[in-house]
């Protein structure tokens, strides 16, 4: 096979772009489609400082490279879950990753913050420990930027995670959801940061390709809870559909994007308030993050 | 030729040259889940491996509520 661009042999083939690229190629092709992204969305200016959440994977780290190569001024956080070796190692990858490039990675423990590492969450409220962990994320991104200056927080989710989330969604119509999904959520309070997924155009299978051809050097194995998530399960159904019909994944999510999620957009937008205890933003009256520290606290 | 694959790590033998395409689907792994690695380059579907080639599958699937 041989690259669309130049002719040399191919290390890479799209089938849903029917293309296949070269090393060098394909890297002008992955940081073409990130900027794509940022412009179509206005993720963020040129001169913005950007947040960006990194796990130590392939995906954030990808990010994180991309906008340091087009010159963006970043700060890395990373979120130190305290999942036995995998956060122990991810954790080392971010900070060579940080160190190699001369960027700035801040690190929040959730022991710290929450009284427990994810594990001990997961026993305490008996709930799939990825429930627990994707609040904590959520909220810790969200109050570090704030507390930081920060006004945009980016993320690695890619294609494939998006569009997981979004046959999730469709599964169950969940519409409340489907109006929230979108690779760019716009500040809807003085409290919330803008969050941002460059990478929702790019599969994760080109987000590894990405990251193996500019030797970056990512935690391949697996969070240990990862195996029993519902995400995989809806991963691997599409990646099914997109082995049968290339493009599959793309049309989508994109599709969604462009000319259903309208439909979906909410016109009575729920009231937000001021969690009594710290501050950040919640529906209610005592925030999802801050219930969960009483109860990590309770059971300790 | 040797053929390792992640999560968890284990190795298999391959006999015989063939195409990529052809030891993906032997191992029934699709294509869009996994890189294929030789070395320090990536192979696409339609090229030959054998002999004393050691490939890497990597699978491409991160997790869980990110
Ligand atoms: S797989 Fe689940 S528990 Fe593990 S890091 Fe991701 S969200 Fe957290
Ligand atoms: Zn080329
Ligand atoms: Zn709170």
């Amino acid at each position: 096979m041989k690259c669309r661009k130049c002719g040399d042999r191919a290390v890479l083939e799209l089938r849903r772009h029917n293309a296949a690229f070269c090393a060098a190629d394909f890297v002008d092709f992955f940081r073409n489609q990130v900027r794509e992204a940022i412009r179509r969305y206005r993720m963020f200016e040129r001169d913005e400082h950007v947040l960006v959440a990194v796990s130590g994977g392939k995906d954030s780290l990808a990010l994180w490279d991309v906008l340091l190569e087009d010159g963006y001024r970043t700060s890395g956080l990373y979120l130190d879950l305290g999942i036995f070796d995998y956060s122990v190692e991810s954790h080392a990858k971010c900070e060579a990753f940080a160190a190699a490039h001369g960027a700035e990675l801040i690190v929040v423990r959730v022991t710290e913050e929450i009284g427990a590492p994810i594990p001990v969450i997961k026993d305490v409220t008996r709930r799939p420990p990825c429930s627990g962990c994707g609040l904590s994320k959520r909220y810790l991104m969200n109050r570090v930027a704030l507390e930081r200056g920060f006004s945009v927080v980016a993320t690695g989710h890619n294609l494939d995670d998006e569009a997981a989330t979004l046959f999730g969604s469709v599964m169950h119509w969940q519409t409340e959801a489907l109006s929230r999904q979108s690779p760019a959520l716009a500040s809807t309070h003085p409290k919330l940061v803008r969050r941002v997924k460059p990478l929702y155009r790019l599969s994760e299978r080109e987000t590894a390709a990405y990251a193996f051809l500019r030797a970056i050097d990512y935690i391949v194995d697996e969070c240990p809870f990862a195996k029993g998530a519902t995400s995989i399960a809806h991963k691997e159904t599409l990646n099914r559909m997109e082995d049968a019909s290339p493009g599959a994944k793309h049309n989508f999510l994109l599709g969604f994007l462009d000319r259903a999620r309208p439909a979906f957009e909410r016109v009575d937008a729920v009231p937000l308030n001021e969690c009594a205890r710290c501050g950040q933003v919640t529906t209610g009256t005592v925030c999802a993050f801050c219930k969960l520290a009483e109860r990590v606290k309770r059971a300790g | 030729m040797k053929v390792i694959l992640r999560n968890p790590r284990r190795e298999v033998e391959v006999h015989g040259n063939r195409r990529v395409k052809d030891v993906l689907r032997e191992l029934e792994v699709l294509p869009e889940t996994v890189l294929v690695i030789r070395g320090d380059t990536m192979l696409t579907a339609d090229q030959m491996v054998g002999g004393d080639d050691v490939i890497e599958l990597r699978p491409v699937m991160s997790g869980g509520s990110r």
